[in-house]
């Protein structure tokens, strides 16, 4: 059943109704309400780590160790996961089964200019403190539980809900805010300040799902082949030094910006303080969160081309630039300078994602591993090439971008995957 | 009344040894020792010695030893030797105590308390030696962000930042005057700042025109004294810096007593020789933030706005507070220095008791900035008992851009620290502007040491940096993940933004 038949359903009692009159009796009580009373005191921790009392217990950054997987139709033609999912899950050595997580583009197709926010409620108390802020700040076109079945590993998972929202028209002229701000400022207030809701996803026609489990097990538990999307972003995570939870899966989203990363970020701590600085709140614990928020405010709010983006978060070395023409030199010496504590310092592999356009790139010592393929319309980034052959034992081209390279596929004219080198951009 | 009796420390002499060369007469400055003809001996006043170990050094034959006197008033904990010692001297010569080079009070150094992490298993640590690891920072005011323009088919910068300076080295040579320290002082610093590519700040004192060919590595400084400031002066170095106050002597100014003051030092501070050279406690036109603000800008225009602009307060109670105003009213770069900060001569009441540790006050700066949302559009340079290259990266690690290191380079040139800086008469010709004294620093070897304790420490710092998974000197700044203490209260904890170790 994909998205479209399953549309006649919205006006079943789990459902939020087109501006409900009283946002109290929204939908059902959450699932994580009724599983809590069997939880063990352990796992409860693993729930409930906004609360002082164990917060102290769970380190500020996990760090991993993953596989990565990333699919675009460049003719934006939607396709299920099933390809995404047994390629990632062909990695298996790369995840330990704390976590994985979907990104799908084009989920939607009835809400393309709805923002689709995916929240994670880990008690009841939490959905109705958001839901007061969402019906209070949005025109709330659908509210509904994500619809999920039992699965292996995902026995305590929380409550997932979606809502396909508008900015209030009145709130939006008042605060003289673009709605991506709008929108970006009630998600960074509700993950910062309400206790047990995280919002996983707010991008328009975008959907992140993602848990405690195998990529398998996830993907069973959100019935993710019931939707179809033109791009995929996949993750399998091997977490080594906190328990895997929730929240601290990837990829990471805002607005329609998603984030998957392979490795360790030693600059966590710099990029943290430098983001909460222009009002980001690092709330998953993870430190490949800062990634999507350097993401949103160097092409979102400042307005930087991808190509200059990634040259801060992986710079070039300051002997390339002292070597390179005039303009050129003084132009990436302003955004290291500038982005100084947005250079993400330490290995990583990281596949990124907008609207059109997905891009894989790796730190400046190449510390992770990634490859591209070319098949067609389709285009591939992956950990390992094995994943990328297993869906497509041929392929036009297989690009492996070198230290500090970017490999970009977009769907927009002119349609095109190239490698990006800072200030060099190659069609492959 | 004698004080000899329990002097700190006694001169011994093995008679077989000595060949009375004499050469520890003619090496010791403060009168120690003197040749008798009658008897033949060379004969010690232990009570003079400071303990520079000058004659030591010196004496051909290994004759000499200096030790601290066993003969010591009754040991107490409160009234210490020390304590002792103070009193008597100040009861002969009713007046302040002086002393040179910084506070070396017990329990001030939290530099061994903080201990850095490492890479294991799950982030490869970097080799040095096989990869590049980046010690560069850019020192002055930036932007909150990039703005972009298209122009011929491609992207530029829309604004021309604001001056900066580069150094190759978070690690920059403190200010010294000519005065405080001599002419061959100056220049093997600044020699040496050109070798590993930082800067020397020159002091209060003015820049000898003989040193304004390495004006592109000097940064200048203006003091309430305004000693050899004028247009040129300003404009000869890369950076001019405010001295506001000292981590040595906060809330005082300075004196250079007439004698000290010769021709030359006369010419390039702009006074009377002969006249003494002294420096206001307050600068007599900064009574306020606002009228900071109003220097700083004055100091911009002077130097075109080309310059980055610098203040340098002592590390106090409310340095945060003090940062943030500097910081808004116009500075482009904010030095700090700590309670350890040394001097040619301070008080010593003021040096041992004024003012907090360097590593308190750059935490609660950086965190006081960030509230704010300004810590990135400044930069701050830590100053103030910086030992090791490990010193360095915690201080980047609380919140530094650089540091400033003074005694360290002067220990590279010879120093002792036996803190006779204040009588000008320093043996090892370091602090003394005397003539023949100086002539004891060989410029070359004294040059060649300065760059070599640099890049030793730079080369730690990349070691460090290393273990660390860190390649570039921003990913270390503030960045108190990589930082843990041991042995530290729960406030002191929460000052310095870290956990304890283990957490």
């Amino acid at each position: 059943m994909d998205w479209a038949s399953r549309k006649n359903k919205f006006s079943s009692s789990n459902t939020l109704a087109r501006q409900p009159a009283n946002p109290q009796k929204i939908g059902t009580q959450c699932r994580g309400h009724h599983r809590r009373t069997r939880r063990s005191p352990d796992e409860i921790t693993m729930f409930q780590h906004k609360d002082q009392r164990t917060a102290s217990r769970i380190c500020e950054k996990s760090i991993s160790s993953c596989a990565l997987f990333g699919l675009i139709n460049l003719e934006r033609r939607r396709v299920t996961c099933n390809e995404a999912l047994r390629a990632i899950s062909c990695m298996s050595e790369r995840g330990n089964g704390l976590g994985a997580g979907f990104a799908g583009y084009g989920i939607y197709p009835h809400f393309t200019d709805a923002y689709a926010l995916h929240v994670m409620y880990l008690d009841d108390k939490a959905k109705r403190k958001v839901e007061k802020v969402l019906m209070r700040d949005f025109q709330v076109l659908l509210g509904e539980e994500i619809p999920t079945r039992r699965a292996r590993s995902t026995l305590h998972a929380p409550a997932f809900w979606r809502y396909f929202l508008e900015p209030a028209r009145s709130k939006l002229q008042e605060e003289e805010a673009s709605p991506d701000e709008y929108v970006v400022s009630r998600v960074m207030k509700i993950n910062g300040e309400v206790e047990g809701a995280y919002i996983l996803s707010s991008g328009k026609d975008v959907g992140v799902f993602k848990g405690v489990g195998f990529p398998r097990d996830l993907a069973e538990f959100f019935r993710l082949e019931e939707y179809r999307g033109y791009m995929w972003i996949c993750h399998a995570r091997f977490p080594t030094n906190t328990v895997g939870w929730w929240g601290g899966a990837h990829p990471f989203n805002l607005l329609d910006l998603s984030v998957a990363h392979n490795g360790e970020l030693s600059s966590y701590d710099v990029n943290r303080r430098y983001l909460e600085m222009w009002g980001y709140k690092c709330v998953m614990h993870t430190d490949s969160e800062v990634i999507s928020y350097a993401l949103d405010l160097l092409l979102r709010r400042h307005a930087i081309p991808m190509d200059l983006a990634l040259a801060v978060l992986a710079p070039p070395y300051w002997d390339e630039i002292d070597s390179m023409k005039c303009e050129d030199r003084d132009l990436l010496t302003a955004l290291r300078r500038v982005y100084g504590e947005l250079a993400m310092i330490g290995p990583f592999s990281i596949i990124a994602a907008r609207h059109g356009e997905m891009i894989g790139f790796v730190d400046r010592k190449k510390l992770r591993p990634l490859v591209g393929g070319v098949r067609g319309e389709f285009f591939y980034l992956s950990s390992e090439e094995s994943a990328i052959r297993l869906i497509s034992p041929t392929l036009d081209n297989v690009v492996r971008p070198r230290a500090g390279e970017a490999v970009i596929a977009r769907c927009e004219a002119p349609r095109a995957v190239a490698m990006l080198s800072t200030l060099n951009q190659k069609e492959v | 009344m004698r004080n000899r009796a329990a002097s700190t420390y006694i001169v011994l002499r093995k008679e077989d040894k000595c060949t009375k060369c004499r050469a520890c007469v003619e090496q010791c400055t403060y009168g120690v020792h003197s040749y008798n003809p009658a008897k033949n001996v060379i004969e010690s006043k232990s009570w003079l010695c400071s303990n520079c170990l000058r004659c030591v050094e010196f004496c051909p034959t290994g004759a000499l030893t200096i030790t601290r006197n066993p003969n010591s008033y009754r040991m107490g904990h409160h009234w210490n030797h020390e304590a002792i010692m103070d009193v008597k001297r100040q009861a002969e010569t009713g007046s302040a105590l002086l002393e040179g080079m910084g506070c070396d009070g017990p329990n001030l150094t939290y530099w061994d308390r903080l201990l850095l992490n490492a890479c294991q298993v799950t982030n490869p640590p970097i080799d040095p030696i096989r990869e590049p690891i980046e010690t560069r920072v850019i020192l002055g005011r930036r932007p909150p962000r990039v703005e972009l323009k298209p122009e011929n088919r491609r992207l530029m910068l829309k604004n021309e930042l604001a001056p900066y300076i580069c150094a190759e080295t978070p690690i920059l040579l403190a200010a010294m005057s000519y005065g405080a320290v001599n002419l061959r002082v100056q220049e093997a610093m600044a020699r040496a700042a050109i070798e590993c590519g930082t800067y020397f700040n020159c002091g209060e004192g003015g820049l000898h025109p003989e040193l304004r060919r390495y004006g592109s590595h000097i940064i200048v400084q203006v003091a309430s004294g305004r000693f050899g400031v004028d247009i040129e002066y300003l404009n000869s170095g890369v950076a001019v810096e405010i001295k506001i106050g000292q981590g040595a002597k906060p809330g005082i100014g300075g004196h250079l007593p007439g004698e000290k003051v010769t021709e030359d030092i006369a010419m390039v501070r702009m006074i009377p020789k002969g006249t003494d050279a002294l420096s206001p406690a307050p600068h007599h036109d900064v009574y306020s933030i606002e009228d900071l603000r109003q220097l700083i800008y004055a100091l911009k225009e002077a130097t075109e706005y080309k310059k980055p602009v610098a203040v340098k307060i002592a590390a106090v109670h409310n340095a945060a507070a003090i940062a943030s105003g500097i910081a808004r009213a116009g500075a482009d770069i904010i030095v700090l220095d700590g309670v350890r900060g040394s001097t040619g001569a301070a008080p010593k009441a003021i040096r041992d008791n004024m003012g907090i540790p360097i590593e308190l006050a750059l935490a609660a700066v950086d965190r006081r900035l960030r509230e704010e949302g300004i810590r990135s559009e400044v930069s701050i340079i830590a100053s103030g008992g910086i030992r090791s290259g490990a010193d360095v990266v915690k201080a980047i690690a609380l919140g530094a851009d650089a540091v400033y290191i003074g005694t360290a380079a002067l220990i590279a040139l010879g120093c002792t620290l036996c803190k006779m800086c204040y009588t000008g008469r320093c043996a090892w010709g370091i602090a003394t502007t005397d003539a023949e004294l100086s002539k004891r620093l060989n410029l070359e070897e004294g040059c060649r040491r300065v760059a070599n304790l640099i890049k030793a420490w730079t080369m730690e710092i990349k070691e460090m940096m290393g273990a660390m998974g860190i390649d570039t000197i921003e990913a270390l700044r503030g960045n108190r993940e990589l930082l843990r203490g041991v042995g530290l209260t729960e406030g002191e904890l929460r000052v310095l933004g870290i956990k304890v170790a283990g957490e």
